[in-house]
């Protein structure tokens, strides 16, 4: 009878059972902000009177969007983070950890079955772990925070159905762009989509944070995701004693899409809208000043290996930025010999941070300027200049951008060519 | 509890980034200094028609994209009294109502048809909302119980000051 997202607010909230479009007032098992919204939450805590924190081992701070600080003025915003943290005895992970959606997983903060409230939009990305992830703004993450609980309206739930397996080239970035292009950019508003099929099911956990990660450039308040074997097998060692929550097999879902993986080609979310999807053949030859291969959304080891794959012994026409979202796919990808490939290959390697998906440093863009980024978002003024345009795309998408200085088809560079 | 501005039109899918570029976002802290870069990135000029008390009037998806909560607190500092939509993105619907910036569900009739800078009057116990100057008048999406609550108090900061608990302790 129940979807995902109702078993879980059900259990969390003390009930037998909820439905769609019921409040509920939730436990929450893990908060977490970061540098861009912790210091208004610290605030909005002094606001409402009551500075405390529920419980300090569920309660964590990130400092990852502008990080290292490129400015005394966010210094000072990282200090203070620093300050309450150890006023509360709270964890931080300071500069150089990585990525809140990387390194909360990575650390064994996500459980399966549980209740997750970051103040970061893309917080959906932990329904990969099988979690009710949802992003909040400052204010609620200071009431989790004070209070341990958070209300919430019980959303209805969409079901995606992804069979059959992806052509060479083709990632789980262009699945959900396809998918993006199909629903809107506010075509899930308030759902919780839950993503099922054989493809889902035999992806990696890479790929799929990628796709939970873009349920929130659609409107998703959620996107979790039954475990697969590869999820189980991640998840060994970094957490224990947890429940999966399965779907009903007769829950009930106000809408349903239908995908086959094998008909996928790669895709663009051209600017300056994310629903703006086009296939990459349409948009071949526009000429790139700037690549990014990072963010919350494909700055992990399988897109850093896919880019090294690419770029082979070649060399790179447009200026290419590549930042692993943790210190862990750093060490990883410093083992496997992609960095040093990376560096040959002509790239610009940083360290662990959000870097420029979010416009606050490092390879901010120029008036006119045009990137092909592996980030979420692609709007106006995003990564830079107001006149400056983004597209969207996978990994392949990017490194073969890269190399040629043009968007490029990936395929070109595939198995078989 | 009645809300009235000058009337701002704007379009589908006006993004946080936009009402508050993340290049400023980080700078600092102070809201009525962000304020000063209210949809830089949209139209310069359009923070002086907010200021004095507005109303914006937009249509589907307004707030999506990053969960900055100072996008509604800009918003209020900028001028704007209230925000007016076919619909919200979630997140950016739950930071207006906690900094206490009324966020509307109207129908698109009434949002397609109201003229720029006509005051509009908002009744929220009612649940309608007037143009003044066109004569058009409209329902408006009603509130749960706690969440009004929250709006007439100038936000949960104020509510909880006002009565030292959380008004969802009940649902």
């Amino acid at each position: 009878m129940s979807t995902i997202v109702e078993k879980i607010l059900a259990k969390s909230s003390g009930k037998n059972s909820v439905t769609a479009g019921e409040f509920v007032l939730s436990n929450v098992d893990v908060v977490f902000a970061h540098d861009g919204t912790a210091l208004l939450a610290v605030e909005s805590m002094q606001e409402i009177g009551i500075e405390r924190v529920f419980d300090p081992s569920k309660v964590v701070f990130f400092i990852d969007h502008a990080s290292p600080s490129p400015s005394p003025q966010i210094s000072n915003i990282h200090s203070a983070m620093r300050k309450f943290a150890k006023k509360h005895g709270i964890r931080l992970y300071d500069v150089g950890s990585g990525i809140c959606h990387q390194v909360l997983p990575e650390e064994g903060c996500v459980k399966p079955g549980s209740v997750i409230v970051g103040a970061d939009s893309h917080t959906v990305t932990h329904g990969a772990f099988n979690a009710f992830a949802t992003g909040v703004g400052s204010t609620d993450a200071a009431i989790a925070m004070s209070t341990g609980k958070l209300w919430f309206m019980v959303p209805e739930s969409v079901k995606i159905t992804v069979e059959g397996k992806f052509k060479d080239m083709v990632m789980s970035k262009d699945l959900v762009l396809h998918v993006l292009g199909e629903v809107k950019a506010d075509g899930l508003t308030y759902k919780s989509v839950e993503y099922h099929g054989s493809c889902i099911d035999g992806m990696s956990v890479d790929s799929r944070m990628t796709i939970a990660n873009m349920a929130v450039e659609m409107g998703a308040k959620c996107c979790p995701m039954e475990l697969n074997s590869a999820t189980e097998k991640w998840l060994k060692g970094r957490v224990s004693d947890f429940k999966e929550v399965k779907a009903d097999k007769d829950a009930s879902y106000v809408d349903e899409l239908y995908v086959d993986a094998s008909k996928l080609e790669p895709l663009v979310a051209a600017p300056s809208n994310v629903d703006n999807v086009k296939s990459v053949r349409e948009v071949e030859g526009v000429e790139v000043d700037q690549v990014f291969i990072g963010s919350c959304t494909n700055g992990r080891i399988e897109d850093i290996k896919v880019a090294v794959k690419i770029l082979g012994d070649r060399h790179v026409k447009a200026r290419c930025i590549v930042i692993p979202a943790s210190r862990r796919i750093y060490y990883e990808a410093l083992n496997a010999g992609y960095i040093d490939k990376l560096v040959r290959a002509g790239c610009i390697v940083g360290f662990p941070t959000c870097g420029p998906c979010i416009g606050a440093h490092m390879g901010l863009l120029g008036d006119g300027e045009v990137a092909v980024s592996t980030s979420n978002r692609n709007f106006v003024g995003r990564m830079g200049s107001s006149s400056s345009k983004i597209y969207l795309a996978s990994p392949a998408t990017a490194a073969a951008s890269a190399l040629e200085g043009k968007i490029v088809d990936p395929r070109k560079y595939g198995e078989g060519r | 509890m009645k809300i009235s501005g000058k009337c701002v039109k704007l379009g589908d899918h006006i993004n946080t980034d936009l009402i508050i570029s993340g290049k400023y976002k980080y700078r600092t802290q102070d809201i009525r200094e962000l304020a000063k870069y209210v949809f830089e990135d949209l139209d310069p000029k359009l923070k002086d028609r907010l200021y004095g008390g507005s109303i914006i009037v937009a249509q589907k998806n307004f707030g999506c994209g990053s969960s900055r909560e100072q996008a509604p607190r800009v918003l209020k500092a900028a001028g704007v009294n209230a925000v007016i939509a076919e619909s919200f993105a979630r997140i950016f619907f739950r930071n207006a109502v906690n900094v206490g910036l009324p966020v509307i569900v109207s129908d698109k009739e009434f949002i397609m048809s109201v003229k720029e800078d006509e005051t509009l009057s908002v009744d929220l116990s009612l649940g309608k909302v007037y143009a003044l100057g066109s004569g058009l008048e409209a329902s408006i999406k009603p509130y749960p119980e706690f969440m009004l609550k929250i709006i007439e108090a100038g936000g949960i900061a104020e509510y909880f000051k006002a009565f030292k608990r959380f008004p969802w302790e009940n649902i």
